[in-house]
C-alpha cells in the first residue's frame, strides 16, 4: 500500500476498526457477560469491569441452575452431546449420500436430471415451519418423533442440498478427461471416482461439508418441534434459561460460549479450505 | 491379421454428423497418422477407439475383437491426450504408473518399467515432482510415458507435440518414430500439422467432410492426392489451383495459360472439353529469362527469399497469380519485371472441377 497517503490510511483504517468493531462487539460483551453475575449484568449503566466468576460455567457444567427460588435441572451438557451427534451424523449421511449425487449430476445427462436437482435446492426455499406442521404429524405416525433418527432425517433437508449443489460445481470444473485417462490407462470407473474424482474435488467437498455442519448446528425450529428436551440441541436448550423467576442471563452467555466453541474451532482449523474451496468453484478454468 | 479395425463408424452430436460411416484398418506395429484441419473429428476418432465416446453404428475391433460394446478399461490401449490430462495430485511417477497399478503388477517390476522409460523420455529426474511444477515439455512426455508404460498393442496419440515450443517439438518429431517403432505398437497419431504427419506416418489418413478423403503412404498422398482438397492440404506453399478446359489437338491434349497452349501428358486427352483445375506444386515450376518451348510469360511481383529456398509471386498473362519455388537463395537476386515459366508434364495434377476428385491419366 505504498501509494496512499497518510490521510488515506488513517481513513482505511478506522473503516476496519468500525467494521470489526460492529461484528465482534456483542460476541466480546457475551464472552465478558458469562463470568459475570445476573446482577452485574442488568445493572445500570452496564460497566466493564467485574470480579470475574465461573459459577455460570459450573451451573452449567454440573446442571445444577441455582435460581432465588430454587434449584433447577437443566441438560446443558446433554444438549451440547446432542448437537454434535446430530449436527456429525446429519453431515456423514449427507457426504455419503450427497457426494456420489452431486457426481452423477455433474457427470451424466439423464432425463429430468436438472429437475430433481432443482427439486433438491428448493428444499431450502421452503420455510421450515410450513413443512414442519404436517412433518411432525407423518412422525408421530411413524413413531419418529423425538428420536435421532428422525432429526438426522430432517437435518437432509439442511445438508444435502447445500452439499450436493456446491460439491456437484467441483465435479463440474473438473477435465473429464484426467477421469478418461485414468479409465484408459485401466482402471474401473469406481476406482476413478475414488482415487480421481473426489480427491480433486477435496477441497469443496470438505469445505461444502463443513458449511452444512456450522447450518446443522444453528438449526434450532427442527429440533424444537420434533424433540424433547432429552433430543434437543443446545440451540433449543438454551430455552431453559428462561425460568419461571427470570431469565438467567449470565447462564445463557456461557451457553453461547461453549456452543460456539466447537464450530468457531472448527471454522478457524478449516478457514484455508473453506475460502480457497468457496472461491475454487466460483472460479471455472 | 489387422490390428485395429474401424468399421463404418459414424458420431453425431446435437450440432450434426461429425464422423459418417468411416473405415480405416491399421497392421501390427504400423503408425497411421490422422490429418485433418481442426474440427474435423480427429480427437473424436480417438476417443472412440479408446472407448471414451461411443459410436452411434458402426464396429471397432481391436486385435480381431469387437470392442464396440466395451469399457475404456477393457480395451488394452494407451491413449496421451492433447491437454495432456495428468492427474494432478500424483507425481510423475505414479502418473506414469497408473497404467501399471490398473494391472497389479508388483511394486518392483512397476519401479523398474516406470524408470525405463522415463530414461528413454527423458524424465527420469522429474518423477518425484508434481505433475504442477514441470515444464509444458516434461509434462508432454510424462503424458507420453504414461501411454508408452504398460506396452499397449494399440497407442493413440492426440496431437502430442501440439502444446509443446518449437524446438522441443523438432526434437521429437526426430525421436518420435523410433521410439514409436521401438514399442512395437500400431499407433494412431492425431496431427494438424502436415510435415509432423509425413515425417512420422507410415500412412496418413486424411480425414476431411465427415470421412476420410484419401488414406495412403505420405510420397502418394503429396504426389497424387485424392481431391482438390487433400493437395491443398500439404505443401507449403499451398499448392497452384488453375481452372482450365483442355481442349484436344492433333499434338496432343493442350491447356491455356495466359493465352498460351501448353502440352499436357497424352493420357488426359479424355478430358477434353471439360472444366477441369490444374495443380502445379511451387517447386515444380521453373522460372527462366528467356522463353522456350512449353513455357508461358509471366511477371515476377514478388520476391521472398528463405534460406533453403525463394519464393515467387508470378503473374499471367490473364492476370492469375501463381506461386513458385526455386531451391536455394539465388547469388544474383531475382528482379521484378517479365520472365518465362514452365513445368514439367510429370507435375501436371489435374482435378475434375465438380467432384474435386483428382484425374488419373489414362494409358496410352
Amino acid at each position: 500500500m505504498e501509494h496512499m497517503s497518510i490521510a488515506e490510511r488513517v481513513v482505511r483504517g478506522a473503516l476496519i476498526v468500525l467494521v470489526v468493531i460492529f461484528f465482534l462487539f456483542p460476541i466480546f460483551w457475551i464472552f465478558l457477560m458469562s463470568f459475570q453475575t445476573n446482577e452485574e449484568i442488568l445493572r445500570i449503566p452496564p460497566g466493564l469491569f467485574f470480579t470475574p466468576t465461573l459459577t455460570n460455567y459450573s451451573a452449567l457444567i454440573t446442571g445444577k441452575l441455582v435460581t432465588v427460588s430454587g434449584t433447577l435441572d437443566i441438560a446443558f451438557m446433554k444438549n451440547l452431546w446432542n448437537s454434535v451427534l446430530l449436527s456429525t451424523a446429519s453431515v456423514a449421511i449427507a457426504l455419503l449420500l450427497g457426494v456420489p449425487a452431486a457426481y452423477a449430476f455433474a457427470r451424466f445427462k439423464f432425463r429430468l436430471g436438472e429437475d430433481i436437482a432443482f427439486t433438491l435446492l428448493s428444499f431450502r426455499f421452503a420455510p421450515p415451519l410450513l413443512v414442519l406442521l404436517p412433518l411432525s404429524l407423518y412422525f408421530q405416525q411413524l413413531g419418529l418423533t423425538d428420536t435421532y433418527v428422525g432429526l438426522i432425517w430432517v437435518y437432509q433437508l439442511i445438508a444435502l442440498p447445500l452439499i450436493l449443489w456446491i460439491v456437484r460445481g467441483y465435479f463440474e470444473d473438473l477435465s473429464p478427461d484426467i477421469e478418461y485417462a485414468y479409465r484408459v490407462a485401466g482402471h474401473s470407473w469406481w476406482r476413478t471416482f475414488t482415487r480421481i474424482a473426489i480427491p480433486l474435488a477435496g477441497p469443496g467437498i470438505a469445505a461444502a461439508g463443513l458449511l452444512a455442519f456450522i447450518f446443522c448446528w444453528n438449526n434450532f425450529v427442527f429440533a424444537l418441534i420434533l424433540a424433547s428436551a432429552e433430543k434437543q440441541p443446545v440451540t433449543v436448550g438454551a430455552l431453559a434459561f428462561v425460568t419461571a423467576s427470570g431469565i438467567q442471563y449470565g447462564q445463557i452467555a456461557a451457553a453461547i460460549v461453549l456452543s460456539v466453541a466447537p464450530t468457531l474451532a472448527l471454522a478457524l482449523y478449516a478457514q484455508r479450505y473453506l475460502v480457497e474451496g468457496l472461491s475454487l468453484g466460483a472460479l471455472k478454468g | 491379421m489387422a490390428n485395429l479395425e474401424i468399421r463404418s463408424v459414424s458420431k453425431g452430436f446435437k450440432t450434426g454428423k461429425v464422423l459418417d460411416r468411416i473405415s480405416l484398418t491399421a497392421e501390427n506395429g504400423e503408425i497411421v497418422t490422422v490429418f485433418g484441419p481442426s474440427g474435423s473429428g480427429k480427437t473424436l476418432l480417438l476417443r472412440l477407439v479408446a472407448g471414451v465416446e461411443q459410436p452411434d453404428e458402426g464396429t471397432i475391433l481391436l486385435g480381431g475383437r469387437d470392442v464396440t460394446d466395451r469399457a475404456p478399461e477393457a480395451r488394452g490401449v494407451g491413449m496421451a491426450f492433447q491437454n495432456f490430462a495428468l492427474f494432478p495430485h500424483m507425481s510423475a511417477f505414479d502418473n506414469v504408473a497408473s497404467a501399471l497399478t490398473a494391472q497389479n503388477a508388483p511394486r518392483d517390476v512397476i519401479r523398474a518399467k516406470v524408470e525405463k522409460v522415463a530414461a528413454l523420455l527423458k524424465i527420469g529426474h522429474v518423477l518425484q515432482h508434481a505433475p504442477r511444477e514441470l515444464s509444458n515439455g516434461q509434462k508432454q512426455r510424462t503424458a507420453l510415458a504414461r501411454a508408452l508404460v504398460a506396452e499397449p498393442k494399440i497407442l493413440l496419440l492426440d496431437d502430442p507435440l501440439r502444446n509443446v515450443d518449437a524446438k522441443l517439438r523438432y526434437e521429437m518429431r526426430l525421436e518420435l518414430p523410433s521410439l514409436l517403432k521401438a514399442s512395437g505398437s500400431t499407433v494412431l497419431y492425431v496431427t494438424q500439422d502436415y510435415k509432423e504427419a509425413m515425417a512420422l506416418g507410415d500412412r496418413i489418413a486424411v480425414l476431411s467432410d465427415r470421412d476420410f478423403a484419401h488414406i495412403a503412404q505420405p510420397a502418394e498422398i503429396y504426389r497424387k492426392p485424392a481431391t482438390i482438397n487433400v493437395a491443398s492440404l500439404f505443401g507449403d506453399p499451398t499448392i497452384n489451383l488453375i481452372s482450365v478446359e483442355p481442349l484436344a489437338s492433333p499434338a496432343g491434349p493442350k491447356i491455356g495459360i495466359g493465352g498460351t497452349l501448353l502440352s499436357l501428358p497424352p493420357g488426359y486427352a479424355h478430358m477434353a472439353g471439360r472444366t477441369c483445375v490444374l495443380g502445379l506444386r511451387a517447386e515444380d515450376i521453373a522460372v527462366e529469362d528467356e522463353t522456350s518451348p512449353e513455357s508461358f510469360p509471366v511477371e515476377v511481383l514478388a520476391v521472398t527469399p528463405l534460406n533453403e529456398r525463394t519464393l515467387l509471386l508470378l503473374r499471367t498473362d490473364d492476370g492469375g497469380e501463381i506461386l513458385a519455388s526455386e531451391a536455394g537463395a539465388n547469388e544474383a537476386p531475382r528482379r521484378h519485371g517479365p520472365a518465362f515459366a514452365r513445368f514439367g508434364s510429370r507435375a501436371v495434377l489435374l482435378f475434375e472441377s465438380a467432384s474435386g476428385r483428382r484425374i488419373a491419366p489414362q494409358a496410352a
